[in-house]
């Protein structure tokens, strides 16, 4: 239980970053808060020879309006997603998915740049970037990029990433008008890992939904859009008749693998449950 | 490969040359011999290793020492010399929510937290910051019990802690 021997340079720079990257021939791992790459290391799963320190790269930090998308540095920690007056204004539904992620002092030092790079499939983040259309900043050696979040991730812990870049903001786009959210998860426990969540973007116009944004998470292998579901509601006014409707179709958008603790059926089931809880608590809902 | 690093534990300077390997759980026990820092699972799930990080409870096991470079850490030692906790350590002592007493080092840095953001948390919340500290003897109840009763204490005599 204890990270196995390596090197450590801290860098100010991006380019000091890539430099270093280079140099070690890529056996080396971005380190910002550390709190997925730390415990990786005391437990063996990885051991590069070099930890390259980003968290100090004045570029990965901030929070700010650029022509009305809120951008998110990647330094941002867990905490500060629930506190900034910003998020809570800009882009609310990371906001309220973040009192979910883990636990209090994990979300202290645990930063938004690491989580989405992370791409963990139980983490409530990547799929909040998936419902409000995000974009994903990444530069690397090669120039800078960015990539919607419906295409950065690819599958378990896996992202549109290439090796050596490094994911320096979030974009979260202008709210539209009549804009609704919602988000919950089910876990045994607070901080556990969810056994089903759900981030739900939504535009009401006069009562019914002009457009929808679902997308779960921890049903898959990555956040997955529940596209019947959003076709089927589109332009639907939302009454308990029409979440029972989207209920019923949710079971051709998720196809969760069988777990020892937790068989297909009961996730989906769970999914189901949530996603009734969350469309009927939507406001301008009729249920 | 060893890193110099310059920090501020418990309010004092201190220089010391690490290997990056080092946790800063394991810098805090076994170089700066301040074991009121506990190693349970050191993968960040029971809250035993939680000490001040700029103020803030983080988890001593999943920080490295080198990270913490220029930062200034505060632990149970610091925490209880300067009297910051003294009334919590009182209503541990006096709900009995301690046993073994294994987690409560971080349990007394959540609840410490916890009131100094929020002064007058209701159950539900205490048991909310409470999600990342595991307790193996008592179960919950008494340490919900406790942090109440210091907070009670705290709203009632404002003046009597910082």
């Amino acid at each position: 239980m204890k990270a196995p021997v390596l090197d450590y340079v801290r860098v100010d720079s991006l380019s000091a970053a890539f430099d270093a990257f280079a140099a070690q021939q890529g056996d080396a791992v971005y380190l910002a808060g550390g709190h997925s790459v730390v415990p990786s290391l005391t437990l063996r799963l990885q051991a590069p020879a070099l930890l390259i320190d980003i968290s100090r790269i004045a570029e990965l930090t901030g929070i700010s309006l650029q022509d009305g998308w809120l951008r998110i540095g990647a330094m941002t920690r867990h905490a500060e997603m629930i506190s900034n007056p910003l998020i809570a204004r800009h882009a609310a539904l990371f906001a309220a998915a973040a009192p979910h992620v883990a636990h209090p002092a994990i979300r202290n030092r645990g930063t938004i740049g690491g989580n989405l790079a992370y791409a963990d499939p139980a983490s409530e983040f990547p799929a909040v970037a998936v419902a409000l259309r995000c974009e994903i900043e990444l530069v690397g050696p090669q120039g800078r990029r960015r990539v919607p979040a419906d295409d950065f991730f690819l599958g378990l812990f896996e992202t549109a990433m290439e090796p050596g870049e490094i994911l320096v903001a979030v974009h979260v786009p202008p709210a539209p008008a009549g804009q609704v959210i919602a988000f919950d998860e089910l876990a045994r426990r607070r901080g556990d890992y969810a056994m089903a969540g759900a981030a739900i973007q939504a535009v009401m116009d006069a009562g019914t939904l002009a457009d929808i944004s679902i997308v779960f998470f921890s049903v898959g292998l990555k956040p997955v859009r529940a596209t019947q579901v959003e076709d089927l509601l589109r332009g639907r006014v939302l009454d308990a008749q029409v979440i029972t409707a989207a209920q019923s179709t949710l079971d051709g958008d998720l196809d969760p693998d069988d777990q020892p603790e937790i068989p297909a059926s009961m996730r989906l089931h769970l999914a189901r449950v949530l996603l009734g809880r969350l469309l009927g608590g939507l406001e301008g809902a009729r249920a | 490969m060893i890193r110099n690093i310059i920090l501020t534990v418990n309010g004092e300077e201190v220089r010391e040359a690490v290997e990056p390997r080092l946790s800063l759980a394991d810098f805090l026990r076994d170089r700066l011999h301040l074991t009121g820092t506990h190693l349970g699972c050191e993968m960040g799930a029971c809250g035993a290793c939680l000490v001040l990080i700029g103020g803030v409870p983080a988890h001593a096991c999943l920080t490295l020492a080198v990270q913490v470079d220029g930062e200034v850490v505060e632990t149970l030692e610091g925490l209880s010399e300067r009297g910051a906790i003294a009334d919590l350590q009182a209503a541990f002592h006096d709900r009995n929510a301690l046993q073994c007493g294994y987690c409560t080092p971080g349990m007394m840095m959540t609840a410490h937290a916890l009131l100094t953001q929020n002064p007058s948390p209701d159950r539900a919340e205490i048991r909310d910051a409470l999600s990342g500290n595991f307790c193996r003897c008592t179960g919950y109840e008494a340490i919900v019990d406790a942090i109440e009763a210091a907070a009670s204490k705290r709203a009632a005599q404002p003046e009597a802690v910082e």
